[in-house]
C-alpha cells in the first residue's frame, strides 16, 4: 500500500465487536484481572493502554520499525531514550539540537554520571575522533534545528554500526512520510509529535519508534517504569491528526518552496536556509535520502531589530514556539526556542539573532506571500 | 456582585476548597468549568512576552487550575502535576539527585518505586538502601554524608504498616541536605497532611483517590520550598513528564467530590474490616482502625481517618486465596486503588511481583496476602459478595 492508503487503512479498533471506524479513547486507568493471579493484555494504563497501542502500532508501521511507544512529549521520549545509558557512558551528539535536547542533555543527563559531547555531526572524521570506549549513542536530527543542516544519515549510520554506537535520530522536522531514518541505519527514531504528526497544535506529545526486539523491550520496560506515557485523549487526538499527514504536508511543503524560492531572492533578506533550494549545502543529501525538503524554513535579516521589527508586524504568522501547525507561525530561535541551549553551547555554536524560523502551514500561499512582502518592504 | 476573577480566600473547609479553588478563573464566558486548554503552544503578544504560557510540556491553564486545587489541599503555595506517580517520583529523583548520591527507601513500598531505584536510577549511580521506618535508630544509622533523600510511605502498599511523620522529618532535618519526602496516595492530604507533620516533599498518585473514577493516570508533587518547586518546574519542562490537558481536567473533576468520598471509604472500609475480622475463615486483617492493629496509636495521632485500604490473610492456602479472589463478583480484581469501585488484588502476582518472595515474606506481604481498596458500594452487598465466594471456595458451611 502507498503511504496515502496506509495512513488511513488500519485496524482502528482491534477485537472491538461494534467495529468503530475510529480508535475508542480507553480513558481507563486499569483493567479487570480475570484471574487473580494472570494479567490479559492490558492491566494499567501506565504500562499499555488499546488507545495508545493503536497509534504505536500504526507509528511503527509508518516509519518501518516494529514497535513504536509513545510520551507525554517529545522530551519525555528523548530523556526514556538516554536512559537507555548508565553512568560513565557517553553520547555524542550534533551541535545543531533543538534547545529543549541541548538543556536535557547538557543540565540533566550530565547529572546522571553521563557526559555528552557536542560535534559537528557532518564532518565524519572529526566526529569519529571524538568517538571513545565509552561513547554509547550517536544523537541527531536531520534537517537540524533551526539550520537546517542536512545530515547524512546512511553514513553516520555505517559509521554507528561499525562503532557499535546506537544510533537515534529526531525525523520531527520531517516526518515519516518524508523520511524514514531506520531504513538509512539509525536504530532509534524519536518525534516530537506534536509537529507534523499531530499537525493541529492540540497536544503535546512524543514518540520513540525502533526495530530491534531487544531494544524494544528495554523502551518498554522504562516507559512503564518511568510513567511517562502519552495519555488515551492525546493519543485519540494523535490519531485522528495522523490520517491528514500527507495531505497536509503536502499543502504545507508546497507553499513552503513558493516561500523560500521568494525569501531566496527578496533583497532584504540575508540568507535562506531551506534543503528544497539548489543552493543549500545539503540539497543532494536530501534529495538522496528524503523524499522532499518539508516546511520549515529559516533566514536571516542582518540585524536582530530587523528580525523583531519582521516577526512582530505579521498579520498571518504568530509567534510562537513549535512548528509543523497547519497555522503559520514564525519563531526566533535565538531569544524563543533556543534560549534554553545550555551557555557554553551557545558560546561556541551561536544561533544567529537575526534568524527567523517559519513554520509554513496550509494557508493561501498568495496570502503567505503578501503579509512577508509587507513585512520585509517596512524594514 | 462579588469579584469572581479573584481566588477564593484559602482558609475554607476542605469540602469546599475541593470545589471551588478552581471555578472562579474563566472570566471570559464566566463557564462554572475550567476550560480545556488542549493545546500545544502560546501566541506570543510579542516577541518573548507572553501570559506565563509559552508551551504546554513547561505549563497549561488546565493543568494549572488542578494544582491549584492540589496546592490547596496541601495548604502549599503551589504544587506540580505529572503524567503518573511515577513521573512524579521520575522527576523528583531527576530533579534532586545527582550520580553519587543516596536514597534511603522505607522497606515496604510500592513496586515500582522500588523498581524505579533498582532498574532505572541505580544505573545512574544513585545508591539506594531499605531500612524498617519504624525502627528510628535504624534510620539514622543507614544515613550516610551522601544521603539526600529519606523517600517513605505510610501507611505501606500492602501491609499498612505505618511511619511516624513527625519522628523521621526530625531525623532528616538533623543532617545537611536531607529531605523527607512521602508518598501519600493511600490517605491524600485530606488524612494526612505529611507537609504539617514535617516532611518536606508530599508526593501523590493522583490516579488513586485524587480522581477516584479511575479515569486518568497522574502524580503530583507539593512542598513548601518554592526553590525545590521552581527546580522541579525547569526538570519536568526538560523531561517532558507533565500532565496533559484533559486528564488534568477530569481530576480536576474528580476533586471536587474527594472529601465526600474519603469520608465513606472510611466509613465502609471500618465496617468491612471489623466484618473480616470477624470471620472464623480469616486469619489476620491489617487495618489502622481495628484495635488490633498494634500501630493505632500513631494512626489517630497522625491521621484524620483510617482510611479505604486494607489487606487480610484468610485461614487457607495461596490457591484458596486465589480462588476467594476470583469467585467474587462485585469486588474486582484489578490493579490500582482508590476508585469508587472495590478492587481486589493478590501483591504477591500484581502490585509487587518485582520482589523476590523470600524478600515478601520477610516484609509481611505473604503469597496469601490480599489488597483490598474498599469502594463506595453499600457494605451490605459487599459483605454478601464475601460471604458467596467463601461459600464458592469452603462449601456452604463456611
Amino acid at each position: 500500500m502507498k503511504f496515502a492508503t496506509r495512513l488511513v487503512q488500519f485496524d482502528p479498533a482491534p477485537q472491538d465487536p461494534y467495529r468503530p471506524m475510529s480508535t475508542p479513547i480507553y480513558q481507563t486507568a486499569t483493567f479487570e484481572q480475570l484471574h487473580a493471579d494472570s494479567f490479559g493484555p492490558y492491566d494499567y494504563s501506565r504500562s499499555g493502554n488499546p488507545t495508545r497501542r493503536v497509534l504505536e502500532d500504526q507509528l511503527a508501521s509508518l516509519e518501518n520499525g516494529t514497535r513504536a511507544f509513545c510520551f507525554a512529549s517529545g522530551m519525555a521520549a528523548i530523556a526514556a531514550v538516554t536512559h537507555l545509558l548508565e553512568a560513565g557512558d557517553e553520547i555524542l551528539a550534533d551541535w545543531d539540537l533543538y534547545g529543549g535536547a541541548s538543556r536535557l542533555l547538557s543540565k540533566v543527563t550530565s547529572r546522571a554520571g553521563i557526559t555528552v559531547r557536542y560535534v559537528d555531526a557532518s564532518d565524519l572524521s572529526t566526529l569519529e575522533a571524538h568517538i571513545t570506549p565509552a561513547t554509547r549513542l550517536l544523537y541527531v536530527e536531520s534537517p537540524t534545528n533551526p539550520l537546517l543542516r542536512v545530515l547524512d544519515l546512511a553514513a553516520l549510520g555505517v559509521l554507528a554500526k561499525r562503532r557499535g554506537l546506537l544510533f537515534g535520530v529526531d525525523n520531527s522536522t520531517l516526518s515519516p512520510y518524508l523520511q524514514n531514518p531506520l531504513d538509512l541505519g539509525a536504530d532509534i527514531v524519536i518525534h516530537s509529535a506534536t509537529k507534523f504528526l499531530s499537525g493541529h497544535s492540540d497536544l503535546t506529545g512524543g514518540a520513540i519508534i525502533v526495530k530491534d526486539d531487544a531494544l524494544a523491550q528495554k523502551i518498554a520496560f522504562l516507559q512503564n517504569a518511568e510513567g511517562a506515557a502519552l495519555g488515551p485523549f492525546d493519543c485519540f487526538l494523535l490519531l485522528r491528526g495522523l490520517k491528514t499527514l500527507k495531505l497536509r504536508l503536502d499543502a504545507q511543503q508546497g507553499n513552503a518552496a513558493r516561500v523560500a524560492a521568494f525569501l531566496a531572492q527578496h533583497p532584504k533578506v540575508d540568507t535562506v536556509y531551506y534543503p528544497g533550494l539548489a543552493t543549500h549545502a545539503g540539497y543532494s543529501v536530501q534529495q538522496a535520502q528524503a523524499r522532499g525538503a518539508g516546511a520549515v524554513i529559516s533566514f536571516t535579516v542582518g540585524s536582530s531589530a530587523a528580525a523583531l521589527q519582521l516577526a512582530e508586524g505579521f498579520s498571518l504568522f504568530s509567534i510562537s514556539v513549535s512548528f509543523g501547525s497547519v497555522h503559520s507561525t514564525v519563531c526566533i530561535p535565538y531569544s524563543m526556542s533556543h534560549a534554553s541551549a545550555p551557555a557554553e553551547l551557545k558560546a561556541a555554536r551561536p544561533v544567529p539573532d537575526d534568524l527567523l524560523r517559519l513554520s509554513i502551514g496550509i494557508e493561501d500561499v498568495d496570502d503567505l506571500l503578501a503579509d512577508l512582502e509587507a513585512g520585509l518592504s517596512k524594514l | 456582585m462579588s469579584d469572581k476573577s479573584q481566588l477564593p480566600p484559602l482558609n475554607l473547609q476542605s469540602s469546599t476548597l475541593a470545589i471551588h479553588t478552581n471555578r472562579a478563573y474563566e472570566t471570559l464566558s464566566n463557564s462554572i468549568l475550567f476550560p480545556i486548554h488542549q493545546t500545544a503552544t502560546y501566541i506570543h503578544e510579542t516577541v518573548g512576552v507572553t501570559k506565563g504560557y509559552g508551551y504546554s510540556r513547561g505549563a497549561n491553564p488546565t493543568v494549572n487550575a488542578l494544582e491549584q486545587a492540589i496546592s490547596a489541599l496541601e495548604g502549599t503555595a503551589s504544587a506540580l502535576c505529572f503524567r503518573s506517580g511515577m513521573a512524579a517520583i521520575t522527576t523528583l529523583c531527576m530533579g534532586l539527585l545527582k550520580a553519587g548520591d543516596h536514597v534511603i527507601l522505607s522497606d515496604v513500598i510500592y513496586g515500582g518505586t522500588s523498581r524505579l531505584f533498582q532498574q532505572v536510577l541505580g544505573n545512574f549511580a544513585i545508591e539506594y538502601t531499605y531500612v524498617d521506618i519504624t525502627n528510628l535508630e535504624a534510620v539514622e544509622q543507614t544515613i550516610r554524608p551522601n544521603t539526600r533523600l529519606l523517600f517513605i510511605e505510610t501507611p505501606a502498599n500492602p501491609t499498612m504498616k505505618l511511619a511516624d511523620i513527625r519522628a523521621l522529618a526530625n531525623i532528616a532535618h538533623g543532617h545537611d541536605n536531607l529531605l523527607l519526602a512521602v508518598d501519600n496516595t493511600f490517605l491524600t492530604p485530606l488524612l494526612q497532611n505529611c507537609l504539617e507533620l514535617g516532611a518536606d516533599i508530599s508526593m501523590l498518585s493522583t490516579t488513586k483517590y485524587i480522581d477516584g473514577h479511575n479515569a486518568t493516570i497522574g502524580g503530583s508533587l507539593a512542598t513548601h520550598n518554592e526553590a525545590i518547586v521552581e527546580r522541579l518546574r525547569l526538570v519536568r519542562k526538560t523531561l517532558g513528564t507533565i500532565q496533559s490537558p484533559f486528564d488534568a481536567w477530569l481530576t480536576l473533576q474528580g476533586v471536587k467530590t474527594l472529601p465526600a468520598r474519603l469520608a465513606l471509604h472510611s466509613q465502609h472500609a471500618g465496617v468491612i474490616a471489623a466484618w473480616l475480622e470477624a470471620h472464623p475463615r480469616v486469619h489476620r486483617v491489617n487495618y489502622p482502625g481495628l484495635d488490633s492493629f498494634p500501630q493505632k496509636a500513631l494512626a489517630e495521632k497522625q491521621q484524620k481517618a483510617f482510611g479505604g485500604m486494607l489487606s487480610f490473610e484468610l485461614n487457607a492456602t495461596t490457591e484458596q486465596s486465589l480462588r476467594f479472589i476470583d469467585s467474587l463478583k462485585l469486588c474486582t480484581c484489578a490493579e490500582s486503588l482508590g476508585s469508587v469501585e472495590t478492587l481486589i488484588t493478590n501483591p504477591a502476582t500484581a502490585s509487587h511481583c518485582d520482589i523476590p518472595s523470600a524478600e515478601r515474606a520477610r516484609l509481611g506481604i505473604s503469597d496469601r496476602l490480599i489488597r483490598l481498596s474498599v469502594g463506595l458500594e453499600d457494605p451490605i452487598d459487599l459483605i454478601a459478595d464475601f460471604e458467596q465466594a467463601f461459600a464458592v471456595v469452603f462449601g456452604a458451611a463456611s
